[in-house]
């Protein structure tokens, strides 16, 4: 398999970047943070502008209501910490004041997945996808590298309502660049194929276009789909897939329950059923390790997704 | 256990001045007018939360009425709002975070021209603007949406720090049960309120004794509840909730304390006004049946004939 040389970049510092420039433009955008600001690099934002920004202490479901109460009174808070805190811990929270009264808040969550790594199961978020996409009103962005994470930033301030945006705290490939579009709502197609077709987020699309590299050569030509928004899903590219190639193959960096594998699957179900396969945890807690390591351990690989390219394609004979 | 002992005063209690400017209106040096108003106001309330709860059939009429004479004073007396306009920028912010209490919330709301008084009768029904629990952006006038208890006062935390950045002099009022003493979330907004010496903010604790189980001291004791919020380093003032006077001077000294949020502790009576569901448990989450309505209507016609 070629690895393409993508960079590796930080998400979290091109979120800090971007949510610092959306700052100077806005005087509305606040920030509330947890107790984890300069590791998520929200207190660069805090430093720029030390009246808009309020560090609340470790105590997140507090922290999401205050951000709904400043969404209540016009702002346009980022409410930011690791997602396990952010999605999990506050979830009742998020679901009665945040999306229940449709406010304005945005919360962006760094350390979602396996990839957190040495701090094992307990920090590794495996189910934010599940939650979040599962609140009405809820818009969940998963963004695939670096620049895609800043551009989020303005993404979801430019919408109204609540989103929920999760990333990797471990340096990822950079797949996309500055001048890429990226709306909220459309799924990007990265490469286009006819025999099968690749889905993935977050970290897993450049794992995805790395498993398209090895199907080339072996004369099966696939399309990989950059789902950077599970929700409002783009369904009507999801079914030019399943209409067109007849296979899909998804990839996530997060349990298969209720997953983008899942989401995707309900939408192809409903529309016009094909083979569909999953890469992602298999419904298991993670542990401790390297990022890399725990990738392959729990087959969040380019060679699994061959292997379910595979499978889709075996399962699917010679209907299409 | 004996109520009264439950609500015993704070060690430390502080007594409400009965002077003093008002920091907006006359809070203090009211006239026999405005109490006997204010007193009527709070009857008719209680009949309108009452009637909703009968036709209902469900809902929370107890934790309604223990809270009905603040919420009286602070929508006939103190609120600066725009029933014409309920979303105008510079109206004052009232938070109901016992948001099963929203009985009353509506019936101020109607009575104060948000929305017509007959519409009460849609209360948890169908294709009501009056849901069971608020909501935000459906109900004019409803600021919050409660009923998972204990986000209400963060949710005040947020309003307030956003009134504070832009300089405005609107101020925060939270009616909290005290049954959501026991969540979490209410002490992490209270320390927050306090790192951010929010003045602007007034929380009232509806200290009516009971929660949907049983005595709040037997469910989860909140006892030495003022040093609590002292400690958090919160103003903090002891009134029987029930006493316009003593709630409006609460009001009046929570306008003049700077650097500090003001919590008033309001020593109230679940299902305050009709003798028979006055300090019952069973009222907490149940409605009156026919005879009880009639009953309970009566005896609130004479209140009401009696001041």
């Amino acid at each position: 398999m070629t690895v393409r040389p993508w960079p590796l970049e930080s998400q979290r510092t091109y979120f800090g970047k971007a949510l610092i420039e959306l700052g100077r433009r806005n005087p509305d955008v606040v920030v509330v943070g947890a107790d984890t600001t300069e590791s998520i690099k929200t207190l660069e934002f805090g430093k720029a502008f030390p009246d808009r920004f309020f560090q609340l202490g470790i105590a997140e479901p507090n922290m999401m209501s205050v951000a709904a109460g400043l969404a209540a009174a016009g702002k346009i808070p980022f409410a930011s910490t690791y997602s396990v805190f952010g999605s999990a811990h506050t979830y009742n929270v998020i679901r009665q004041n945040v999306a229940y009264t449709n406010l304005n808040v945005k919360i962006f969550c760094s350390h979602a997945g396996l990839t957190v790594g040495p701090d094992g199961a307990t920090h590794q978020m495996n189910e934010d996808i599940a939650l979040m996409r599962g609140i009405p009103r809820m818009t969940v962005l998963v963004p695939a590298d670096g620049p895609e994470t800043g551009k989020c930033v303005d993404a979801a301030a430019s919408v109204k309502g609540p989103v929920y945006c999760r990333f990797s705290r471990t340096d990822v490939p950079t797949i996309t660049s500055a001048e890429d579009p990226f709306v909220i709502g459309q799924a990007r197609v990265m490469q286009d194929g006819s025999d099968v077709t690749l889905v993935g987020c977050g970290l897993m699309v450049a794992r995805c276009l790395a498993a398209a590299d090895t199907l080339q050569r072996e004369g099966i030509r696939a399309r990989v789909i950059n789902l950077s928004t599970v929700k409002p899903l783009d369904v009507a590219t999801i079914d030019r897939a399943a209409r067109e190639t007849g296979g899909i193959v998804t990839a996530e960096e997060h349990t298969i329950v209720h997953g983008i594998g899942a989401a995707v699957a309900s939408a192809v179900a409903e529309n016009h059923p094909v083979p569909v396969g999953m890469v992602g945890v298999r419904d298991v807690f993670g542990e401790s390790g390297e990022a890399e390591e725990l990738l392959r351990k729990y087959g969040l690989t380019a060679e699994k997704i061959v292997d379910a390219a595979h499978d889709v394609m075996k399962r699917r004979g010679g209907r299409k | 256990m004996d109520l009264s002992e439950v609500l015993k005063p704070a060690r430390r209690l502080r007594t409400v001045p009965g002077h003093g400017a008002g920091a907006r209106r006359g809070l203090v040096d009211v006239s026999e007018e405005l109490i006997a108003s204010l007193k009527k106001k709070a009857v008719t309330l209680r009949k309108h939360i009452i009637r909703m709860t009968h036709n209902a059939q469900s809902g929370h009429p107890g934790g309604s009425m223990s809270a009905c004479d603040i919420v009286t004073a602070l929508y006939f007396h103190v609120l600066r709002v725009d029933p014409k306009n309920p979303t105008w920028r510079d109206r004052d912010r009232f938070v109901l975070s016992k948001g099963h209490a929203c009985p009353v919330w509506y019936a101020a709301l109607a009575e104060r021209g948000f929305f017509p008084v007959d519409e009460l009768m849609t209360f948890r029904k169908v294709n009501s603007r009056l849901q069971g629990h608020p909501e935000l952006g459906t109900t004019p006038g409803v600021e919050n949406a409660a009923g998972a208890e204990g986000q209400g006062l963060s949710f005040s935390v947020g309003l307030a720090l956003a009134a504070r950045m832009d300089h405005k002099a609107w101020r925060t009022y939270c009616v909290l049960g005290d049954g959501e003493q026991d969540v979490g979330q209410t002490w992490e907004a209270a320390m927050a309120a306090s790192k951010y010496g929010l003045d602007s903010l007034t929380a009232f604790i509806d200290r009516n004794g009971i929660q949907q189980e049983g005595r709040t001291e037997d469910i989860m004791p909140l006892e030495p509840l003022a040093e609590k919020w002292e400690a958090f380093n919160w103003h903090v003032l002891t009134i029987d909730g029930h006493d316009f006077r003593q709630i409006l001077a609460a009001i009046e000294e929570a306008h003049r304390t700077r650097g500090r949020p003001t919590a008033v502790i309001a020593r109230t009576v679940k299902g305050k006004g009709v003798s028979f569901m006055e300090n019952k448990i069973k009222y907490h989450g149940a409605a009156t049946s026919d005879e009880e309505l009639k009953l309970a209507l009566a005896e609130l016609d004479g209140m009401e004939a009696a001041i």
